[in-house]
């Protein structure tokens, strides 16, 4: 029996909230301080190779919810090139199937960057070249896993050891 | 413990008036009432940051830092916020009772403050009766819960109102048995002559006292553990579940007035008041104030709710009898052992407390032995 039953449970308990009180808060204070998101992120944007494009339309057809809206043409070497192309990321699911559909796997990824808002909805349609990798927008290692190893380890709350300087 | 019994005295209030006071009676009523509005609102906001950080904190979170230094001015964009809200009545309510419920919960509370001492001399009114004003007018807050929950025509709202009422009747008898051990003590019910009469806290003289006052106004204020009353999980949000904008700020200022309140009277009753070395006095109501507040918010992080008839079981079955024993030693011990030393006393209270206590523990079962506490 022991000393159960004289209320050392509510003792027990005010103890361990009370040890508690001096633990170092684990609050993220978001825009000041970023963790680092997992390296094959499904970020919120889609980044497009002009270069390695053959404009076969497969991830536009690909998309579950036709988001991707492709024009292509034959150019003077018969060759398919790409109109235009236009993604509306108020459609887009971030599914990665467009991704995955891609017959030369470098034509087409997802992003790393995950904060994209915008005030007007028709700011969230992107075509061509704003579409293209930039400095900003960097390509998640999402379905490419050789594109991973440049980026950055993902913060996981265990391994926060600098609390107080933002992370980057 | 020497009894300061200073005999009865039969001065009406405004003739206790300090005199240093300018003016007559109705100009310091004037400026005091001005002074404890704004003392109640402005502890009331500095409560609400208070709780939220230090709630924060036992959860290893930060709490509210975002509006002004430190986040303290969250509960005034949280004011605002509720006032600019719209006031939904509900169709079927009882219009008149769903409109005064809010005004009866929260004017008895910035009432009792009258006869509450900030420091000595500063105070409204007095009274010789105060401890009997102050649980007088802090049980009709109880009222206007009912009222609300009547008068909102909503099943959770009267279930939440039911349990109030309930609670506040059983937690009332342990609560004043409690308060009269002081009483004993100091010979008279006028909170300043408490304080004044408090040589050494009556913390260290009453510690059965004091568990019983403490846990019998926190069932009595709806805090944790006892906060059944507004259950989140079981009825919602109890009786305040119809209510928005200005009528629910009105709740919960009265909510968190009680807070005060409370605060207050168990650090005049039993910490010693304004009484400390240092310091002014004003500012040591203050520190004792937020000290057991933070005692509240303690309880209020750690222990789980109460099932209603443990709630009941606890006030009838522990606290009660608690009180009486508590009542009788302390009577036993100024009608036939007036002289003895404060220190002997302190240490005969504390060893029987805690004895009291641990027999108690041992043989009360709460809801039909299923749990133990």
């Amino acid at each position: 029996m022991g000393f159960r039953r004289y209320g050392n449970g509510i003792a027990k308990g005010m103890a361990l909230t009370f040890k508690h009180l001096f633990r170092k808060p684990i609050t993220t204070q978001y825009p000041e301080e970023r963790l680092n998101v997992s390296r094959r992120t499904r970020g919120t944007q889609i980044i497009w190779n002009k270069d390695t494009c053959i404009a076969c339309s497969a991830c536009a057809r690909a998309c579950p919810i036709g988001c991707i809206d492709m024009s292509t043409s034959r150019g003077e070497d018969k060759k398919l090139k790409v109109d235009n192309i236009t993604i509306d990321f108020g459609l887009c699911i971030f599914c990665g199937l467009c991704v995955e559909a891609c017959p030369v796997g470098n034509a087409i990824f997802l992003s790393y960057n995950w904060e994209y808002a915008e005030y007007q909805r028709g700011k969230l349609v992107l075509s061509n070249d704003e579409l293209l990798y930039s400095k900003t927008k960097q390509v998640s290692g999402y379905y490419h896993p050789e594109v991973e190893k440049a980026l950055p380890e993902q913060t996981l709350l265990v391994n926060r050891t600098n609390r107080g300087k933002p992370w980057d | 413990m020497q009894a300061n019994v200073t005999g009865f005295n039969p001065t009406f209030a405004y003739n206790t008036l300090p005199p240093d006071w300018p003016g007559n009676f109705w100009l310091h009523w004037l400026i005091f009432t001005i002074i404890l509005i704004a003392f109640i609102i402005a502890t009331v906001i500095m409560f609400i940051w208070f709780e939220r950080r230090l709630i924060g904190r036992f959860q290893i979170r930060l709490g509210p830092n975002r509006v002004g230094p430190f986040g303290l001015f969250q509960a005034i964009a949280d004011v605002v916020k509720i006032l600019t809200k719209e006031d939904i009545v509900p169709q079927k309510a009882d219009k008149v009772v769903f409109w005064l419920a809010p005004l009866v919960a929260l004017v008895p509370v910035l009432m009792v403050f009258a006869v509450v001492p900030l420091q000595s001399g500063a105070i409204l009114v007095d009274l010789d009766i105060g401890i009997l004003y102050v649980l007088a007018l802090s049980s009709i807050v109880s009222i206007g819960i009912f009222m609300a929950g009547w008068g909102s025509n909503n099943k959770y709202s009267i279930i939440g109102a039911m349990r109030d009422v309930a609670q506040l009747i059983s937690y009332e008898i342990p609560l004043v048995l409690s308060i009269v051990g002081v009483v004993l003590l100091t010979g008279s019910l006028s909170l300043s002559e408490i304080v004044r009469a408090q040589n050494i806290p009556f913390i260290l003289l009453q510690p059965i006292g004091f568990f019983v006052f403490f846990i019998g106004s926190l069932a009595e204020i709806n805090r944790c553990p006892f906060d059944l009353v507004e259950a989140e999980s079981e009825i919602i949000a109890g009786y305040n579940i119809e209510f928005s904008g200005s009528k629910f700020a009105a709740f919960f200022l009265a909510e968190y007035s009680e807070a005060v309140l409370l605060s207050a009277l168990t650090a005049t009753l039993f910490l010693g008041g304004w009484s400390g070395p240092l310091l002014p006095p004003f500012l040591w109501l203050l520190i004792k104030m937020f000290a057991v507040f933070a005692l509240i918010v303690w309880i209020r992080s750690t222990l789980p709710r109460f099932r209603i008839d443990q709630m009941m079981a606890f006030a009838w079955k522990f606290l009660l009898p608690l009180a009486l024993i508590n009542l009788l030693l302390t009577s036993l011990q100024i009608v036939f052992w007036p002289e003895a030393s404060s220190w002997i006393i302190v240490l005969l209270s504390f060893a029987i407390g805690i004895t009291l206590i641990l027999v108690w523990s041992k043989s009360f079962k709460p809801g039909g032995n299923k749990v133990g506490i």
